[in-house]
C-alpha cells in the first residue's frame, strides 16, 4: 500500500460540508486493495467508495483514505443461482449495466446507483423494498474483509456472524471490504409497473401505505414538508413492482432482450458553480408545489424505466452542487411502529419551522436485521435534505433527535454530520456490543474516520 | 479550541460564545494564566468539559512550537485555534521609545508568525481545523496616528492570507477577522472610530464565520465596503480622512 504513493486531497461527503485533508491511496488491483490496511500511518486508514455518504463517514482527516473505486472487477457470476461476487469498488451503476440485460436487478438499491458495493455494506443501505426485502446485507451470504487484527477474512451470516453483522452498517470501521457476494433479484423486464397516489395530508399517506404496501415490492412517498395547515405532510406515493414480459407491448413482449433493454445515463450536469442561496425557502416551496401538482391524483399500472423509478436524481449529475458552497445536511430518522404520533409531531415541527427541504421521503421499514449499527428498524423513516446555512437548523434537528430518542428511534449515521455524540448510545443501544467486535477486528485502532472521532464511536 | 492570548476581551467573548455553541474543550494560553482561573470556572459552569490554562508569551518566539505542540499532544485534535494576542500601544510613546515600538511589533507580528506556523503544522497533519487570525482594519489602510500598530496588523493580515492560500487542499484553513474599533480593555480611553463595535459582536461574527467556512470576516460587515473605498483613496485625501 505504501508503494501506491498516496496523494493529499481534501475530501467532503456528498453534502459538501466539513472538508478535511487525507492522503488518498488508490489501489488498482485486487491484491493492492487487500493490502489496504497494511503499514498504517499514525492517523489510521479508512476505505472510501464514491463518496455518497452525506456527512463525514468516508473521511479520515490527516490519515490514509483508500479509494476503492478502481477495483471494480466481477470475480464470479453464477446465472443459475443468481449470485455475483464483485470487488468492493464496483458501483451499482456498473453492476446494473452488467446485470439488467442478463435478467437480474440488485437485491436492494438506494436512491442513487452511484454507490459502491463496499459502501453499501458499510452503510447497510436500504431501498424502496425494505418493507419486504430488508437491507443490502440481508442479501450478502459472504464478504471478504481486510482487518488489521485478523488479517483478510471471509465473513457472512454463517462464518463469524458477529463480525459480519458488525460490518453491516459498521461505517467501514471494522476493516476494508474487499469483495462481496450478492444474491440477485431476477427480473423479466427492465420496466417497473408503477401506481401513483397523491394524498392530501400525512395521515392519508400513512394509511395508504399501511393498507397497501404489502402488495408492492417497492414503495416510497415523497412528502412536502413546506405544506402547512390541513395540507401538512401532503405526499405523492409511488409504489411498484418489476413488470412481467407479457405486460409490455410488442415487440418487447416477444423478445427477452428488448424487454431487458437498459440505457441509463445522466441527462444534464449541474453547473460547476451555483450561488449558495439558490435553493432557498421560496424556490424550494415553488418546486414542491409544482412537484405535487404535476403528480396524478391516482394512476395505475404506469410502466416506468429503472432510471425513472429508482434513480430520478441521477438524471442530474452532481445535483449536490445545486446547494452551492455552503452545502447541505441530510437528516434521516426512523421511529418504531406505534410511535406514529411522534412522526406526526416531527412533520408538524418541520412544517411549522418552514424547514426548506425539497427531497423529503417517507417510507415504511420492515424488521431490523442483527447488525448492531444497522439503521433500519421496523417503523417509519423520514429523510430530508436542508441547505446547511439555514438559521436555527442545528437547534431544530437537535430537538428532533431528542424526540426520536424518546420513542426509541434513531438517525442514520451514514448520513449524519451533526448529531450530538451523547445521543448515539441511546439511539444504538447495542453500541458496546459492536465496539467489542470492532476491538477484535482492529485491536489497535487502525481504522478511523472523522465520523467515528466526532461521535466517539470507539 | 485553543486561544493564544486567551486573556483579551475579544478572546473571552469568543470563547463564551463558542462554549454556548457546544465547544467542549477550551485551552486558554496567556502570559499570566493564573489570572484566568475565574474565567475557567465560568466556562466550566457554562458547559465546557475541559478548560485548561497554559503559560504563553507571545514575545518568546522560541517557545511557541513547544507550547503549541504540548497542547495538541495532550488534547488530541483541535478544531479551532484563535490567535488573539496583540498590543495597541501609544504612537506618541513609540515615537519617543523606538525599542518599545519594536517590542510591540515583536508581539503583534513576529509572535503571531511563529505561533501560527506552529499551529499550521499541527493542523496540516491532523488534516482539519481552522486558524482564526484576529487582524484589524487598522492594517487594511495604516493611519499615521497608530502606524506601528497598523503596520503590524498589515503584516499579520498579509501573512495570514498567504498561510491560508498555502493550506488550501490540506483540510486546514485560515479565517481572518478584521474588526473595526472595538470597545475593550485594549482601547480604553481612546476615542472610538466610526462603526465601533463590541467584543460580543466580534464573537458572534467569528462564530458565524466558522459555521459558514468564511475566509475573511469584517466586523461590522459594512467595513468591507468602507475600506474597499478607503484603501484606494489617494494619500493626501486619506490623510484628511484619517485625521477626521
Amino acid at each position: 500500500m505504501a508503494a501506491l504513493r498516496p496523494v493529499r486531497a481534501e475530501l467532503t461527503g456528498w453534502g459538501g460540508t466539513a472538508p478535511t485533508g487525507a492522503d488518498v491511496a488508490r489501489p488498482f488491483t485486487y491484491s493492492e486493495l487487500r493490502a489496504g490496511v497494511d503499514d498504517p500511518p499514525a492517523r489510521g486508514v479508512l476505505a472510501r467508495g464514491l463518496g455518497r455518504s452525506y456527512g463525514d463517514a468516508a473521511q479520515n482527516a490527516g490519515g490514509r483514505v483508500v479509494d476503492t473505486t478502481a477495483v471494480d472487477d466481477v470475480c464470479a457470476f453464477d446465472a443459475e443461482r443468481g449470485e455475483i461476487t464483485v470487488a468492493a469498488g464496483a458501483s451499482i451503476d456498473g453492476l446494473l449495466r452488467h446485470l439488467v440485460p442478463r435478467g437480474f436487478f440488485v437485491p436492494v438499491s438506494p436512491g442513487t446507483r452511484h454507490v459502491t458495493v463496499g459502501g453499501s455494506v458499510a452503510a447497510d443501505v436500504h431501498g424502496k423494498n425494505h418493507h419486504g426485502a430488508g437491507t443490502w446485507c440481508a442479501h450478502v451470504p459472504s464478504l471478504t474483509l481486510a482487518t488489521p487484527g485478523l488479517g483478510v477474512v471471509s465473513v457472512g451470516p454463517e462464518a463469524d456472524p458477529e463480525l459480519f453483522w458488525a460490518t453491516a452498517g459498521g461505517l467501514g470501521l471494522t476493516g476494508v471490504v474487499v469483495d462481496a457476494t450478492l444474491v440477485l433479484h431476477p427480473i423479466e423486464t427492465s420496466r417497473v409497473t408503477v401506481d401513483t397516489d397523491r394524498t392530501a395530508n400525512l395521515d392519508e399517506a400513512m394509511a395508504l401505505m399501511v393498507a397497501g404496501d404489502d402488495a408492492y415490492e417497492y414503495s416510497v412517498a415523497w412528502i412536502d414538508l413546506l405544506a402547512t395547515g390541513v395540507a401538512t405532510g401532503r405526499s405523492v406515493l409511488t409504489r411498484g413492482r418489476f413488470a412481467r414480459r407479457d405486460e409490455l407491448g410488442p415487440p418487447a413482449a416477444d423478445d427477452p432482450a428488448t424487454a431487458l433493454d437498459y440505457h441509463p445515463g445522466a441527462l444534464v450536469g449541474a453547473p460547476p458553480w451555483v450561488p449558495s442561496g439558490l435553493l432557498n425557502r421560496a424556490t424550494i416551496r415553488a418546486f414542491n408545489e409544482a412537484w405535487y401538482r404535476r403528480a396524478p391524483a391516482r394512476r395505475r399500472d404506469e410502466l416506468q424505466t429503472i432510471s425513472r423509478f429508482f434513480y430520478p436524481l441521477d438524471l442530474v449529475r452532481g445535483w449536490n452542487r445545486m446547494y452551492g458552497r455552503a452545502g447541505f445536511v441530510q437528516w434521516q430518522v426512523v421511529v418504531p411502529t406505534g410511535a406514529e404520533d411522534a412522526l406526526r409531531r416531527m412533520v408538524e415541527a418541520l412544517s411549522a419551522a418552514a424547514c426548506p427541504s425539497f427531497l423529503s421521503v417517507l417510507k415504511r421499514f420492515g424488521p431490523a436485521n442483527p447488525g448492531p449499527l444497522s439503521f433500519p428498524t421496523k417503523g417509519w423513516t423520514l429523510s430530508l435534505d436542508i441547505p446547511a446555512g439555514v438559521a436555527g437548523l442545528g437547534d431544530l434537528l437537535d430537538r428532533l433527535d431528542e424526540d426520536a430518542v424518546a420513542v426509541g428511534g434513531r438517525v442514520y449515521l451514514a448520513k449524519d454530520s451533526r448529531l450530538r455524540p451523547e445521543l448515539v448510545g441511546a439511539m444504538y443501544p447495542r453500541l458496546d456490543e459492536w465496539r467489542a467486535v470492532r476491538d477484535r477486528a482492529d485491536p489497535t485502532g487502525v481504522i478511523r474516520s472523522d465520523l467515528a472521532r466526532r461521535l466517539d464511536l470507539y | 479550541m485553543l486561544v493564544l492570548g486567551g486573556g483579551s476581551d475579544l478572546a473571552l467573548a469568543t470563547v463564551r460564545r463558542l462554549v454556548a455553541d457546544r465547544c467542549r474543550t477550551v485551552v486558554l494560553a496567556a502570559r499570566r494564566p493564573h489570572e484566568l482561573k475565574p474565567v475557567a470556572e465560568e466556562l466550566r459552569d457554562a458547559g465546557a468539559d475541559t478548560v485548561e490554562t497554559v503559560a504563553f508569551d507571545a514575545a518568546d518566539t522560541a517557545s511557541h512550537a513547544t507550547v503549541v505542540g504540548d497542547v495538541f499532544d495532550r488534547h488530541g485534535d483541535i478544531d479551532a485555534v484563535i490567535v488573539a494576542f496583540g498590543v495597541l500601544g501609544d504612537q506618541a510613546a513609540f515615537d519617543r521609545d523606538p525599542a518599545a515600538a519594536a517590542d510591540a511589533a515583536t508581539v503583534n507580528y513576529v509572535g503571531a508568525v511563529s505561533s501560527s506556523l506552529a499551529v499550521a503544522d499541527r493542523l496540516r497533519s491532523q488534516g482539519h481545523g481552522v486558524l482564526v487570525v484576529l487582524s484589524s482594519v487598522a492594517g487594511v489602510r495604516v493611519r499615521s496616528d497608530n502606524f506601528v500598530y497598523g503596520s503590524t496588523k498589515a503584516g499579520l493580515d498579509g501573512f495570514a492570507q498567504g498561510l491560508g492560500d498555502a493550506l488550501v487542499g490540506s483540510g486546514a484553513r485560515v479565517m481572518i477577522v478584521r474588526p473595526g474599533f472595538v470597545h475593550s480593555k485594549m482601547t480604553e480611553g481612546k476615542e472610538p472610530a466610526p462603526f465601533a463595535t463590541t467584543p460580543e459582536a466580534v464573537a458572534d461574527a467569528l462564530a458565524e464565520g466558522l459555521r459558514k467556512g468564511s475566509a475573511v470576516v469584517w466586523v461590522p460587515p459594512v467595513l468591507r465596503l468602507v475600506f474597499g473605498v478607503l484603501r484606494n483613496l489617494p494619500r493626501p485625501l486619506w490623510r484628511k480622512v484619517a485625521a477626521r
